[in-house]
């Protein structure tokens, strides 16, 4: 049986979103979908939806919501969000079987920036041209185009199999580490110290970074003449550099096209690196490849179905403590920037 | 560039292949706002598409290239440069097969709140900006920026006009507006934009609940022809109630003003 989720409150930015819109960028349409999508497919997993269901994404400040369903399960993923079911704490990175009338509340991330909280059996808002994803700026999809507000009834797909195990994550991945870049499609368009710039100082992530894109405080990178290109076509992670010199890291939000010069493009297994510094944390770029890129991307899969494959029936009930996330290296990848990843 | 071809040709003689990231790659064949390089972009596009490469995702055509997003699991840049190798030169589309729209716009007033500015700034009567930007047959470019957003070139040398110093956060659904040497038709959502307003059309480039969300495609004509605001009225109720008020033509032969 299905029902809905009653929002006490919607956090800073809770959004519905999943894999995005494909096939509509030709017609304007912004991809959107999940920023960080291993970790969508992980909330996913851990209640047996299919991989790319839909799923809310909760920025830095979580909702709260009373469930209005029979029996279903919830798994959070992500940053260190502190979650809490009927006002005992609760741990991420595992299911939790829920009742009707279960109170779940998502507080104030600790590190990071974006958490993925999943229902199983999804959520049932209609799709708009193949998705979910919910793009504010166009008012497309989600839950009436926007994010959630107290006083929504999300309606959820129902548990189908609400009994089953309860699953966990023994070791959920990090998200430290350097972003690493395909340089271009239009390094040409900067000086070389630009390019050095970007690959060898320290940036940070502005106060103006959301969905559609993080600005990085730090060295101005230099255009080679002028900033206008002929406007085309902007992937998910492209690099752009308008006039002022100060790099946007363009996210799942973006626009479909642009017309400022992409000095390079963060690499999709890396996208959720940007996608969980926080206004005030460390970026360093490093440089890889085209093949180098796809070699990277094909090893983040086979280690994302590793993870999948490792999820087992949860331990314990316990709260998260400071010591198991840093034993995980959730804190310690979050907060320092620190490469804990093993990757090369 | 003193080679034969791009004596003929404005365009490249080999596309220029861009990694855009692990999983795009842009391919470029020229660098200018040019119909013919256009053109190209539109042809390789569907020849590509014909092709069926695996791994191609989708494909993003703008003025001068083309985006292909490709899946890293399945394919690589290489591999997406060798098929579109195999395919240069891409055929030119037939003429017969372009689109040719009829777009009705409100010129002036709250419908087009800078044709006047516009006409002062070229020493043209209101009227005589009207008749200049409705004669031509206008070559939708590309859309993007936003859902439907179509950039079109074609726009009269007599009405070239710089974009406003200060963009407008927000203007209204279905503007008709006009920036450099470009116009636009704007989809039935308030965007932001730096271009003067003329008019504003019924026509909904994008409306989801038809069974094709979006009208115009890249390659596409535009011809634009006036009403006035009972007729703009009327328009604006059939559409909303979801009548189609456009619908596209067979056209042949090149575009009148559609050069650059």
């Amino acid at each position: 049986m299905s029902g809905h989720l009653r929002f006490i409150s919607g956090g800073a930015l809770t959004t519905v979103q999943d894999e995005g819109r494909v096939g509509w960028q030709r017609h304007g349409i912004s991809a959107s979908g999940a920023i960080d999508r291993r970790l969508m497919h992980l909330a996913n997993a851990l209640v047996g939806n299919p991989l790319a269901e839909a799923v809310l994404e909760i920025t830095l400040a979580g909702p709260e919501f009373v469930v209005e369903a029979d029996a279903v399960r919830l798994a959070l993923t992500g940053a260190d969000f502190p979650l809490s079911i009927n006002d005992r704490p609760a741990a991420a990175w595992r299911a939790h079987a829920l009742r009707r009338g279960d109170r779940v509340r998502i507080g104030t991330a600790r590190g990071g920036m974006r958490g993925y909280l999943a229902l199983a059996g999804g959520l049932m808002v209609a799709p708009v041209l193949g998705s979910r994803s919910t793009h504010t700026r166009s008012s497309i999809g989600g839950f009436r185009g926007r994010r959630l507000e107290a006083g929504d009834e999300i309606p959820i797909g129902g548990d189908q199999d609400a009994a089953a195990p309860l699953l966990g994550c023994p070791q959920p991945p990090d998200f430290g580490g350097p972003v690493r870049v395909v340089l271009g499609p239009q390094a040409d368009a900067f000086t070389e110290e630009a390019v050095a710039t970007l690959l060898g100082a320290p940036f940070t992530v502005s106060v103006r970074a959301d969905r559609m894109g993080a600005e990085l405080d730090g060295p101005v990178l230099a255009h080679r003449d002028g900033f206008n290109i002929i406007s085309d076509g902007i992937v998910n992670g492209s690099i752009q550099v308008p006039g002022h010199g100060r790099p946007v890291v363009l996210l799942a939000d973006r626009q479909s096209t642009g017309g400022y010069p992409k000095i390079a493009t963060v690499i999709s297994a890396d996208l959720g690196r940007i996608g969980q510094r926080r206004p005030g944390d460390e970026v360093r770029f490093s440089a890889v490849s085209p093949e180098e890129a796809i070699a990277i991307a094909r090893a983040a899969a086979d280690e994302e179905r590793a993870l999948i494959a490792a999820l087992a029936p949860a331990a314990d009930h316990a709260a998260p403590t400071t010591e198991r996330l840093l034993a995980a290296n959730l804190i310690s990848g979050v907060v320092s920037g620190r490469d804990t990843s093993g990757e090369p | 560039m003193t080679d034969a071809e791009t004596i003929h040709h404005p365009g490249y003689r080999q596309p220029r292949f861009l990694p855009a990231g692990d999983a795009a790659l842009s391919v470029e064949l020229g660098d200018a706002i040019d119909e013919t390089i256009n053109a190209r972009v539109v042809a390789l596009e569907e020849a590509l598409a014909a092709r069926h490469v695996a791994g191609v995702i989708e494909t993003v055509p703008t003025y001068r290239s083309l985006l292909v997003l490709f899946d890293p699991l399945v394919a690589t840049h290489a591999g997406i440069a060798a098929a579109v190798r195999e395919l240069w030169p891409p055929p030119e589309r037939a003429a017969g097969a372009r689109r040719l729209w009829r777009v009705p716009v409100c010129y002036g007033g709250e419908m087009g709140a800078d044709l006047d500015f516009v006409a002062r700034a070229h020493d043209l009567t209101t009227d005589e900006v009207v008749a200049l930007h409705t004669a031509p047959t206008y070559r939708v470019y590309m859309i993007g920026f936003a859902p439907g957003f179509a950039y079109l070139g074609g726009l009269d040398e007599r009405l070239v006009t710089s974009r406003r110093e200060v963009p407008r956060p927000k203007t209204p659904p279905g503007s008709i507006s006009i920036g450099g040497r470009q116009a636009a038709v704007s989809p039935p959502m308030e965007v932001p934009s730096g271009w003067h307003l003329l008019g504003r059309t019924a026509a909904r480039s994008y409306d989801p609940r038809r069974e094709q969300p979006f009208l115009f495609g890249p390659g596409d004509l535009i011809c634009f022809h006036a009403v006035d605001a009972a007729g703009h009225a009327a328009l604006i109720r059939a559409a909303e109630a979801g009548e189609e008020i456009v619908a596209p033509e067979e056209a042949g032969g090149a575009p009148s003003g559609a050069t650059s």
